[in-house]
């Protein structure tokens, strides 16, 4: 492996202790994953900062690694915490616990990363240039960074991503080579896509079987594809698409035909996908394909029979603004009865609560949280039984991480279930 | 005395006791980071402890804050003495650098059984 002198530098202690540290974990996966060089990353994600999955082991390591001097080299901003930094007191969080997370986010702020806490850093101005190289962790944003802004990231975990801060580097590999990020299958989707729920059961069936295979869309019905916020489909459906299929399966990187910046280029021969100019284009084998013409398996899957619904999450990954807006005017002039939290970032809660939206949806007795999210918060200590989301990966994971059983549906039927404290939802009969 | 010869991942010299398992290991949630032993649920080595053994098994699994579980062991004296895998991936190896606990990998595992004398150098593994 080749490394620069700065590097070499690093990895010889030159830039201290805590730098050397983070250099020697950079080297060792590069080394791992066979990896010809580093490469200088434009910014870090740093995921593994709820103190629910960090625990006390994650708080020491961190403590002592802040106290050594770490300190970032390049933007880096963390993901959702375990807890509204500010209102975790609402939430029912425990005050052992908040002190832990508050000190987990103190060592971290210490090091230089800013306390973004979100899954949608691209929404509160970090979003990657195209092309750009990236150490980001959480499966959500990895993807669409790939996928949708075509910038390039592993899927780091939490404490590689922070040694690629600390140094600037990260290794080499995996979607940051042009030859990786070619498709790996075909997806033909026979069926019309409605709203955000079906580009999540469609995520989660993908997912399922292209484990960490970069899957390539075609479209073949009307799929709502008009033109949207500068989209060809509402940003909202491909954070859901991406975020399903990173948590059933591990993709980091999809294409989708007419849609996403390098979908052109996934199925082309590799040397006009930018392989050596001499390389003569090998006829390429056909791609696996897999036929999607229900959803209704997916939908098995992540929707459990339930009639009574105590709690109602939406904001996975973290809400935009425009569902924000939504949010608002479903729950106007209205009372919840069930517990309703929309989860987002920090940065889109400020611009809602400036546009008068939180104080909207709160009096309804709903609740705007920053910060945080069902997947990383201290849900199965809050007592809920029956949960309906939005999210076909908060659908996903909430019986393993959170210990509820769920309903899954539309944005609309969520917010008919908290105000009724029942799950009415039915699926529009269709094609799927 | 046989010699088997891998690649370091953190390079150093320890010895112990071989504690071998046939399955990976995850160690956020699959091992104890106040004592040492395994916990997950079914696992070949639940109710053993890695404590100052050479810890010998094929790959990590989980998720990637288990890195942080091998530097907690470190910290209280709890850690194996060494880790020895079949094919290194980056938790365990994050969590062994972070640790300082010598690792080694691309060895052939089965030629070692739960209690031989192991000594680990640099990318050596010494059985007998």
């Amino acid at each position: 492996m080749k490394l620069t002198a700065e590097e070499q530098a690093m990895l010889a202690g030159g830039a201290g202790l805590a730098t050397q540290k983070a250099m020697q974990i950079i080297v060792a996966l590069a080394e791992i994953y066979e990896a010809a060089a580093l490469v200088p990353v434009a910014s870090a994600q740093i995921a593994g900062i709820s103190y629910k999955n960090l625990g006390g082991a994650g708080l020491e390591f961190l403590e002592e690694w802040a106290a050594q001097g770490a300190r970032v080299r390049v933007p880096a901003f963390m993901n959702p915490a375990g807890m509204d930094l500010q209102r975790w007191r609402e939430m029912g969080i425990a005050p052992e616990f908040a002190r832990q997370q508050q000190r987990v986010i103190a060592a971290l702020i210490t090091m230089g990363v800013e306390s973004t806490c979100t899954c949608t850093p691209y929404l509160v101005g970090h979003a990657p240039r195209p092309g750009e190289h990236l150490a980001w962790s959480e499966s959500s944003a990895v993807s669409y960074a790939n996928s949708v802004l075509g910038a390039r990231s592993n899927r780091e975990g939490g404490p590689s991503a922070l040694a690629a801060a600390i140094t600037g580097r990260t290794a080499a590999y995996g979607l940051h080579l042009t030859e990786n990020r070619r498709a790996t299958h075909l997806v033909e989707v026979h069926c019309g896509l409605r709203n955000e729920a079906d580009y999540g059961a469609l995520g989660y069936l993908v997912g399922r079987q292209v484990g960490d295979g970069v899957p390539y869309f075609r479209f073949l019905q009307e799929t709502r594809f008009l033109q949207e916020d500068g989209f060809l489909t509402r940003r909202e459906n491909l954070m859901a698409l991406g975020a399903a299929m990173g948590a059933s399966g591990a993709v980091a990187l999809y294409h989708i035909e007419g849609v996403t910046p390098e979908a052109a280029a996934a199925l082309a021969p590799l040397r006009a996908f930018g392989g050596p100019q001499s390389a003569v284009p090998v006829p390429s084998a056909p791609l696996p394909a897999i036929v999607i013409d229900t959803l209704a398996e997916a939908y098995a899957a992540l929707d459990s029979p339930l009639d009574e619904i105590d709690f109602v999450s939406l904001g996975c990954p973290h809400s935009t603004l425009a569902d924000i807006e939504r949010v608002a005017q479903l729950l106007e002039g209205k009372r919840v009865k069930a517990t309703l939290w929309v989860t987002t970032s920090r940065g889109v809660q400020q611009v809602a609560e400036q546009q008068g939206l939180v104080a909207r949806i709160e009096a309804s007795g709903a609740r705007v949280f920053a910060d945080t999210c069902l997947v990383v918060a201290p849900v199965e200590e809050m007592g809920f039984k029956a949960m309906a989301t939005n999210s076909a990966k908060a659908a996903f994971y909430a019986p393993m991480h959170s210990g509820l059983q769920r309903r899954f549906g539309t944005l609309e039927q969520c917010i008919a279930a908290a105000l009724t404290g029942r799950w009415t939802g039915r699926r529009e009969s269709g094609p799927c | 005395m046989l010699k088997l010869h891998g690649r370091a991942i953190y390079r150093g010299q320890a010895r112990g006791t071989a504690l071998v398992s046939p399955a990976a290991i995850g160690f956020l949630g699959g091992v104890d980071a106040e004592t040492g032993m395994v916990v997950e649920p079914g696992h070949p080595l639940q109710g053993q402890s890695i404590v100052g053994r050479v810890l010998v098994f094929p790959t990590g699994k989980g998720s990637t804050v288990g890195s942080y579980t091998l530097y907690r062991l470190a910290k209280r004296g709890l850690a194996p003495a060494a880790i020895i895998n079949a094919r290194s991936e980056a938790i365990v190896a994050v969590g062994a650098i972070i640790a300082g606990i010598p690792m080694v990998d691309r060895v052939d595992i089965a030629q070692i059984r739960t209690g031989d004398p192991v000594e680990v150098n640099g990318e050596d593994v010494l059985i007998g």
